[in-house]
């Protein structure tokens, strides 16, 4: 059975370079359901941008492919899941490395892991040479800081 | 004035995209990027970057991110491409005006240790020359 959520998206659209905008906007309008603060949005819709530019760059080289990307809402945590029908990853370990790139003539950091890793609280990577990859991702927004509210009222009220 | 200002403005579709500003007595080189960083729009960039670069022989290269809202990791690898190419024609590469979200992405590369932050606005001025006020 579904494990219930509150709130779901699919989208799918092909490997164009133009759609990582694209993809990344949309799931970060699909997040700010969650009032998330500016930073938590930005962090999501750069992971978002990792990922997305592997499958088109990695994934399909180049090529056409669809990019299929899906988002689920529970409670305050959001679930992302990116994924591709090209040509897998060999090495999932090696492919996390910091630094690690198989592309460095095209100006790679090889830094694509290490920021989704360290923007969102989780990522898991199913990868089958041949068949495509899947890379799950979630994050939990965290409720606003009361006291915080507060000062910056005060603040306000100085005026 | 013999501080020469050569100004260019880059747009797409209408859209400013980047502005670049040519100081010649202080050989200094400011590429002001007014567009989203992804691996999309970064080749664009780094090709009129380097062609500028190139043209000019700068000491000194600054990028300003003052009006950057976006960069993945392909940020980090134009900021390095372009340290490495400036330092191969003797120059320095330096950036400015650091958004958070640069920032952030900016330090866990470690480029920083390799890579000043400069505040451009103090040097610029005291040769007479307000930069990027509009």
């Amino acid at each position: 059975m579904k494990e219930m959520v509150d709130n779901e998206m699919k989208l799918e659209f092909l490997s164009k370079s133009s759609n990582e905008a694209f993809a990344r906007i949309t799931v970060a309008a699909f997040a700010s359901q969650l009032d998330p603060t500016i930073e938590e949005l930005a962090d999501i819709k750069t992971a978002v941008s990792e990922a997305v530019t592997n499958c088109i760059i990695h994934a399909y080289e180049h090529k056409m492919g669809i990019v299929k990307v899906s988002a689920q809402l529970k409670g305050k945590e959001i679930n992302i899941q990116i994924s591709d029908n090209g040509k897998g990853i060999e090495n999932v370990d090696m492919a996390k490395e910091p630094l690690y790139t198989t592309k460095p003539n095209l100006e790679r950091s090889g830094m694509g892991f290490t920021i989704m890793e360290s923007f969102m609280d989780s990522v898991e990577v199913e990868s089958i040479v041949g068949l495509g990859t899947k890379i799950s991702m979630s994050k939990t927004i965290k409720e606003p800081d009361e006291e915080k509210e507060n000062e910056e009222f005060e603040f306000l009220t100085k005026e | 004035m013999n501080n020469i200002q050569i100004h260019l403005i880059s747009k797409e579709k209408g859209k400013k995209t980047m502005e670049t500003k040519f100081y010649e007595k202080d050989k200094l080189l400011v590429f002001k990027i007014a567009e989203e960083i992804d691996d999309c729009s970064v080749q664009k960039i780094r090709r009129r970057a380097d062609y500028e670069i190139e043209r000019f022989m700068p000491k000194r290269v600054v990028f300003d991110f003052d009006r950057v809202t976006f960069m993945d990791s392909a940020g980090i690898g134009l900021i390095i491409g372009r340290y490495k190419f400036t330092n191969m024609l003797g120059g320095k590469l330096e950036v400015t005006n650091l958004t958070p979200s640069v920032q952030k992405i900016f330090e866990m590369s470690g480029i920083l240790k390799l890579i000043p932050v400069t505040d451009l606005s103090g040097n610029v001025e005291e040769d007479g020359i307000t930069y990027g006020s509009r």
